[in-house]
């Protein structure tokens, strides 16, 4: 008989869009799964997290491996890290994926060089080839190309994925899973970095990644004084403002409103894009908009190929027009 | 005496970087490559902790491994404050990826620095954001580490670190030696990045003195090469764009945006949740 392959979600609970993120690798692991004759498995660490459990087998795990001690109440990156690495050393998945959050970003690459194996960063896309491998997709070479990635002869696989990348399943309260209780070794180091407080700060109501309509501005806006018009247009739309990365930089607008890969994920009903070129770690947070209006001075942006509508024209010109227009259409 | 190690890396100057905030435009002059950014923040909380301490209490040694030109980012690191400059370059330290980064950048602090107290590095560089060499590194030399600091305070032989990650504040405290990431979005100032002294570039120049080490100096295997030692291999690149079936609309301003609500307002309107006029032209109200 061979062995069980397995695919391992590294289970990250700590907050909301942890918990989500989690949910999502799991159901892109099923898909993976299946194409492979692996099994679907959640790693759980922490202090009484039972529900945590019961949610992973409702959304697609088969097995779930737990490590429930008080000694974890507390997320400690290095005792994870540690306890982590014991745990594929001894059951030696095939794959391991963990949500591209901070702390995520943090325990997957001191596992990686603790079990010298290769890991890559902020996936936009996993699939499987034709041996079996997993082929993990991630943007490359400034911004413009997707490079397909495997890890051709270390495990196991290691691949972060951004929250927002993938969907999650449906829960599914009938399914079944095994629970495999995995007690603290008695090797567990005694934490080297101490904490001396944690509170949750939820960020301001993350509005952007739920609106129905947002409005992004990409440098082509010109300036952070132009750039404010984008604000007056979402006051008439009901919309929220997104921002590219160099927009941010230059502090034309506060980083909460980075949309892509190292922002937010949006997925409105409609998007207008504004002065965007449309580099893949942007784009890579727009794939759920439905309908997107793009302006762009140069028809060849990728933006612009994205687009329903794409305006060749200029940002700040279109913006005002719009501002004008809907003045005069908007029924109260 | 407190030995403090700065990681910096020389990035692409990607097309967006850097920009002057007050007049919108991009900093053309400023070549091809840069400190990255939050390298640089990294730099500047070690300039701090060190104008913290008693004269002599602290010496900063900035080392970066790259190719012959990231010289430049260290004489720049010099010019901001920075006591010693490293640079460790050599072929065989190519396209390694953070794992040998890690590696490469431990054999220097271990062999070359052991009395290395703090090691602090950007939280992630902006050509890259793996945010992997600062954890890794701390694998590597077996000594504890924190990420995405705002905020560093040296208490006793401890150094308290405030940080925010995942909606959390925390508050964490570990002994030296000791590594600690430096968060690239800070909205606080504290550690936004002094400028360089007019003329500092150029009188760090010419005080010479950047140590360049190459992988015999820094006593790296005789067959190490970077390049083959990465477990993970690229193996196809392709252009994610699929065109979409659209409709470019060109020509006067205003008649682009009037096409754009007679035509697809109501997918707009239904989205804003209001009513929209669809047809605007003269007479039609
Ligand atoms: C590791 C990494 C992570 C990154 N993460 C992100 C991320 O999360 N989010 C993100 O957005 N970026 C991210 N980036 C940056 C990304 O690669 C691009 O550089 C960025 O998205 C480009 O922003 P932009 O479109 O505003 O600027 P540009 O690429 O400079 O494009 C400006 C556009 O405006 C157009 N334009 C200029 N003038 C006008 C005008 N008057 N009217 C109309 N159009 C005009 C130009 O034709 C051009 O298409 C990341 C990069 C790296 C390396």
């Amino acid at each position: 008989m061979s062995v069980e392959k397995q695919i391992w979600v590294w289970a990250d609970y700590r907050n909301y869009f942890q918990s989500r993120v989690t949910l999502q690798i799991l159901a892109r692991a099923s898909v993976l799964a299946e194409k492979t004759n692996a099994t679907v498995c959640a790693v759980v660490f922490g202090d009484q997290v039972d529900a945590y459990v019961k949610e992973y087998i409702a959304h697609g795990a088969q097995k779930v491996y737990v490590t429930d001690d008080p000694f974890l109440k507390t997320y400690n990156v290095a005792s994870y890290a540690f306890l982590l690495t014991a745990l594929v050393r001894r059951f030696a998945p095939e794959t391991l994926l963990i949500g591209a959050t901070r702390f995520g970003q943090e325990i997957a690459p001191r596992v990686a060089k603790q079990l010298e194996t290769g890991l890559t960063a902020d996936c936009i896309d996993l699939d499987i080839d034709e041996n079996g491998q997993l082929v993990q997709k991630a943007p490359s070479f400034g911004g413009n190309l997707v490079a397909k990635i495997i890890t051709p002869d270390t495990r196991p696989q290691m691949a972060t994925i951004r929250p927002g990348t993938f969907q999650e399943l449906p829960h599914d309260d009938e399914a079944k899973g095994e629970v495999i209780p995995v007690p603290l070794p008695d090797t567990m180091p005694s934490p080297r970095v101490r904490c001396l407080k944690s509170e949750l700060h939820p960020a301001r109501a993350r509005k952007i990644e739920t609106a129905d309509i947002v409005i992004t501005g990409g440098r082509g806006m010109g300036s952070k004084g132009k750039f404010r018009k984008l604000f007056d247009l979402a006051d008439l739309l009901h919309a929220e403002v997104g921002a590219t990365r160099p927009v941010v930089y230059a502090d034309w607008v506060s980083s909460e409103a980075l949309v892509g890969q190292a922002g937010k994920h949006i997925r409105p009903k409609v998007l207008f894009s504004f002065g965007v070129s449309g580099a893949i770690q942007h784009t890579a947070a727009l794939a759920d908009a439905r309908f997107i209006v793009a302006v762009n001075k140069n028809p060849n942006a990728t933006m612009m190929k994205l687009a329903d509508v794409a305006m060749v024209a200029d940002a700040n010109q279109v913006c005002s027009g719009i501002i004008r227009a809907l003045k005069q259409r908007i029924r109260d | 005496m407190l030995h403090i190690i700065v990681c910096i890396k020389q990035v692409p100057m990607v097309s967006e970087l850097p920009w002057d905030a007050k007049t919108g435009t991009l900093k053309r002059e400023t070549a091809q490559g840069m400190m990255d950014p939050s390298a640089r923040r990294a730099l500047e909380a070690a300039l701090q902790i060190k104008a913290g301490m008693g004269k002599n209490q602290a010496s900063i040694t900035a080392v970066s491994m790259g190719p012959p030109m990231a010289e430049e980012i260290l004489y720049e690191a010099k010019a901001l404050g920075a006591d010693q400059g490293v640079l460790l370059t050599d072929p065989r330290m190519a396209g390694a990826d953070t794992c040998m980064t890690a590696f490469i950048l431990g054999k220097f602090i271990t062999d070359h620095c052991p009395d290395a107290g703090l090691i602090l590095c950007g939280a992630m560089s902006s050509d890259s954001e793996t945010a992997q060499v600062g954890p890794q590194l701390a694998e590597e030399l077996d000594i504890p580490a924190i990420g995405y600091a705002r905020r560093l305070e040296l208490v006793h032989d401890c150094i308290r670190v405030e940080r925010h990650v995942d909606d959390f504040m925390e508050l964490m405290e570990m002994d030296l030696p000791g590594l600690v990431t430096i968060d690239h979005a800070d909205e606080s100032d504290l550690y936004t990045p002094r400028y360089v002294p007019l003329g500092g570039v150029e009188a760090a120049f010419n005080a010479g003195d950047i140590r360049i080490m190459d992988g015999t100096a820094l006593g790296l295997n005789k067959d190490f090469n970077a390049l083959t030692s990465s477990p993970t291999k690229i193996i196809d690149v392709y252009s994610p764009v699929t065109r979409k079936e659209n409709r470019v609309l060109t020509g006067a301003v205003k008649k682009m945006v009037d096409t754009l609500f007679d035509d697809y307002g109501k997918i707009i309107s239904s989205a804003m949740g209001k009513d929209l006029k669809t047809h605007d032209h003269e007479g039609d109200v």
